[in-house]
């Protein structure tokens, strides 16, 4: 082993995300010794990005909102394949871990009393989304770093990890290589958590970054995890469609929140057209009351803009496919409207929404305070991933965690917006509490040499190969696949094809060869994520099949509709002996009474 | 369609040079879209960091043409093509390899800076109540991305090297956040004199003038904190208002 460079931890984190530094936080605070990993620089994870708000019952706003309402929010939301422990205790941690963002330096929006202000968003009954204009995720993620530095942690930067250590049954550490010299490094570890984000890269259109490959769900995987809810991916309704080079940039829901509305190509609010059964009571029933609501009336019920994504994704790919849809292919966001109700709302709408103002300016000569936008649906999020426990995120195999995006539970079947950022706090804390617990009673894994040679002759073959085969073209070709087989609206005939092209693919992979040296080589890197992408591409595309029926972001052209047998257990793959797929059907735990009763109350 | 020529930086550790690519552009385009597209059919190993793709991030920043930009947010229609556009790394930190660089340095800088130190919650409920005001004054400075173009312009930084004794633009406006959240009741003017060189910056502007996030770095960071400097030390009257005052506004 002498070859590589190793280092030694307690707790090792895997991603610099929210998650990954929450929970980075927290292990430190228990007194471990804690490294994070991050494939690029700190500060610049997907947690960056998130625009609308953290999802926290504070009730700043409106004191009718309290854990309760946002339990059941979240279980309906997710059409009730939540892990209900998980979204009970989500619920009822979010305010503390919020305000203790506070305690570190992070500045919300305030309202006029000086308290945190909140504001509304899909599927959530009150206004609930602490935020910071539309900047929410960047305050969150500095305020993280900027805590993190100062409490010893040891960072490796542009770091990418390959694969996870064992030790028989139990997790022992990561073996990776570092971006700027292309060196192996080994990290010894007696826990490990994965906050390694989403799978977004697996699909064309997204609003995810090249970092989206879905490494998290493939290590755990491969290292003998289960993983959970893996058909449902999130499809965003409005991302930019135009011009083409920024298909997929996400447009905030926060638009929607601020009194955005949705037409199509006759000016028709077609979203009015259909409302499922389960928010029929939830919402407004005329353009007027929709707009009062999104103003703070709490006698108003919420325009049908802000149902949950899954839904008014579908009802926009509805409308295109109609033949109502705006000339590029979506349909028209409109927040400029709302000058006939306020005075000043170009000013109105920049301050509220500063850098979507500045996204469509700048990327596609668009002013939002005059002009409608164009918007279709985008690849977003997913729900599915590491099957953990809900108190501890610890996984199937001992010692390893999980934690974030790339955790599964909380969403079940459609994650609310604003719920993310709040399950990053909630359980990332919670993951760096356990894994450190973990690390505190337990003595160092052994680490095999052979797996760390097997794993280094792996990674190094792209370059020794004679083949034409490009990584990049690969990783196109999977991700228009995914896009036109597994994506919005799915169906048996088409999946059943997806499985034999992806199975193509890996034929692909495994001969594609890289130019150049190890040195910051992105087309190596490429060819190294793309094992896990087909990995992941894989299992959705299964447990898609196994899904007989539509239900939250899962949608299935053959079985439009719900099937209640369905509504009974969550779909769960893991790794048969001989490398194959293995999924079950597990059944969900009968729901604590005193919960079941919440759900009932709230209905 | 069109085609441009995009006259890149190639090579490793400072040793390299310009290699021209030519590559299809499409309406909307942006930089980095085209250094992805040369990456994907001809240079493979091409070096470029990036994440979002939206300006959010601060990954991608780069010298066009000689400006210092982000490659994400530099539209190709905002740019001659009958010439080749050239495209380069910043040049105030060390390369690492064609367009990246090695920007640790700002991450060891951050690490020097007394962090956040709030006030006792004031409120019944262990919490603070702050005036929106009081966030709106501060807001602009947490826009900031961490983008380091503005490390990248300064000349303190890009061509004196005095990164030792200078923190940079980047990093006053970071200690300006600081300094002027309504919780904080640090007080870093000792340092911002001694060891963070706010003395070095003589008000060029230059850094403003390239901040992708539009934060007005000189004159609503800068300047007040060498007043506040300036007050500190040459100022007996406030030295001695200090002592009466736990706050520092
Ligand atoms: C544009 C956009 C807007 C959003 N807005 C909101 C919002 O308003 N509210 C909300 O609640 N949610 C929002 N979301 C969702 C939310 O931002 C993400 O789900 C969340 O930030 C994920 O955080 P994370 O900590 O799990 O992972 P990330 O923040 O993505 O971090 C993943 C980390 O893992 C690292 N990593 C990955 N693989 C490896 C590997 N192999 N080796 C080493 N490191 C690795 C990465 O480098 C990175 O540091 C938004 C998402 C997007 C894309
Ligand atoms: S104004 Fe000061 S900090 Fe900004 S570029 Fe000029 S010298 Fe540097
Ligand atoms: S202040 Fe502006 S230019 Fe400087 S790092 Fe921040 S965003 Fe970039
Ligand atoms: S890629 Fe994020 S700012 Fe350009």
């Amino acid at each position: 082993m002498s070859e590589y460079i190793t280092h030694e931890h307690d707790v090792l984190i895997i991603g610099a995300g929210g998650a990954g530094l929450r929970a980075a936080v927290e292990a430190s605070a228990a007194g471990v010794k804690v490294a994070v990993i991050t494939k690029s620089l700190l500060g610049k994870a997907h947690t960056v990005m998130a625009e609308g708000g953290v999802a926290a019952a504070m009730g700043n706003v409106d004191d009718r909102d309290n854990w309760r309402v946002h339990f059941s929010d979240t279980m309906r939301g997710g059409q009730y394949l939540n892990n209900w422990r998980m979204a009970e205790l989500h619920a009822k941690e979010a305010p503390d871990r919020v305000r203790e963002l506070e305690a570190w330096g992070a500045l919300f929006d305030r309202t006029k009393d000086g308290r945190i202000l909140q504001r509304n968003f899909g599927g959530h009954r009150y206004p609930r989304l602490a935020h910071v204009g539309d900047r929410t995720g960047l305050e969150m993620i500095r305020t993280l770093q900027d805590h993190g530095i100062h409490l010893g942690l040891d960072v490796f930067m542009e770091h990418t990890v390959v694969t996870l250590l064992k030790d028989g049954g139990r997790i022992s550490g990561a073996f990776g290589y570092d971006r700027e010299r292309g060196r192996f490094h080994v990290f010894r570890a007696k826990a490990v958590v994965l906050a390694t984000g989403g799978i977004g890269r697996a699909f064309k259109i997204t609003s995810n970054s090249w970092e989206y490959t879905g490494d998290g769900h493939s290590l755990a995987y491969h290292a003998g995890a289960a993983l959970m809810d893996m058909e449902f991916v999130q499809f965003h309704p409005t991302g930019m469609i135009w011009p083409p080079s920024v298909r997929g940039i996400l447009v905030t829901e926060g638009v929607r929140g601020e009194g955005g509305v949705l037409r199509n190509r006759d000016g028709e609010r077609f979203m009015f057209k259909d409302i499922p059964p389960l928010y029929v009571n939830q919402t407004a029933t005329s353009e007027e009351e929709g707009w009062r609501y999104t103003q703070g009336d709490k006698d108003a019920k919420r325009p049908p803009e802000l149902l949950t994504r899954d839904h008014v994704a579908r009802c926009i790919r509805r409308e295109v496919r109609e033949g109502r849809g705006s000339p590029h292919g979506g349909v028209f966001l409109d927040i400029a409207w709302i000058k006939e109700k306020l005075p000043n709302a170009p000013e109105h709408i920049k301050k509220k929404l500063p850098s979507m103002y500045h996204q469509f300016k700048q990327l596609a000569d668009i002013d939002i305070t005059k002009e409608p936008m164009e918007v279709g649906p985008t690849t977003h999020y997913m729900m599915g991933g590491v099957k953990v426990d809900a108190d501890s995120q610890m996984s199937d195999v001992p010692g390893l965690f999980a934690a974030g995006e790339c955790g599964a539970g909380l969403h079940g079947a459609n994650r609310l917006g604003g719920n993310s950022l709040s399950d990053l706090l909630v359980f990332g804390k919670r993951a760096g509490e356990y894994s450190a617990a973990f690390a505190k009673e337990n003595s160092s894994g052994a680490v095999n040499p052979d797996a760390l040679a097997t794993a280094e002759k792996q990674a190094l073959e792209p370059f020794g190969r004679q083949s034409s085969e490009n990584p990049f073209a690969v990783q196109h070709a999977l991700q228009d696949l995914m896009q036109d087989m597994v994506g919005i609206v799915r169906q048996e005939n088409e999946m059943m094809q997806a499985l034999e092209r992806i199975r193509e693919l890996k034929g692909r992979a495994d001969q594609v060869s890289v130019d150049g040296n190890r040195e910051y080589n992105a087309g190596w890197h490429t060819a190294l994520d793309l094992n896990n992408l087909l990995t992941v591409s894989e299992i959705v595309t299964r447990a898609a099949l196994e899904r007989k029926e539509s239900r939250g972001a899962h949608f299935r052209d053959d079985y439009p509709a719900k099937d209640d047998q369905f509504g009974k257990f969550n779909i769960v793959a893991r790794k048969g002996a001989n490398g194959e797929v293995q999924l079950s059907r597990e059944p969900i735990p009968s729901m604590r009474e005193d919960l079941r009763n919440v759900i009932e109350e709230m209905k | 369609m069109a085609t441009a020529t995009f006259r890149i930086w190639r090579g490793e550790r400072g040793q390299g040079s310009f290699q021209d690519y030519s590559t299809e552009v499409s309406a909307g385009m942006v930089i980095l879209d085209a250094v992805h597209q040369i990456q994907a059919e001809h240079a493979g190993d091409l070096a470029v960091r990036w994440n979002c793709k939206a300006g959010k991030c601060g990954s991608c920043s780069a010298e066009i043409n000689g400006m210092p930009k982000l490659m994400c947010m530099t539209r190709l229609n905002s740019l001659p093509l009958d010439k080749p556009v050239t495209v380069e790394p910043m040049k105030a930190f060390p390369h690492m390899k064609d367009l990246v660089t090695d920007v640790s340095w700002n991450y060891e800088v951050k690490k020097r800076i007394p962090k956040f130190q709030p006030r006792k919650p004031d409120a019944q409920d262990g919490t603070w109540r702050i005036a929106p005001e009081d966030v709106d004054r501060v807001q602009e400075f947490r826009k900031c991305i961490e983008c380091y173009l503005c490390q990248d312009v300064c000349h303190v930084l890009r061509d004196h090297h005095m990164h030792d004794e200078f923190i940079g633009p980047r990093f006053l406006v970071y200690t300006a956040a600081l300094e002027m959240h309504p919780l904080d009741v640090g007080d870093r003017r000792e340092e911002l004199r001694r060891q963070f060189g706010v003395g070095l910056c003589n008000i060029t502007k230059c850094c403003t003038k390239v901040c992708p996030e539009s934060i007005t770095i000189t004159d609503n960071a800068i300047i007040p904190l060498k007043e506040r400097v300036v007050d500190r030390f040459f100022d007996p009257l406030s030295k001695l208002f200090r002592v009466f005052s736990n706050s520092k506004q």
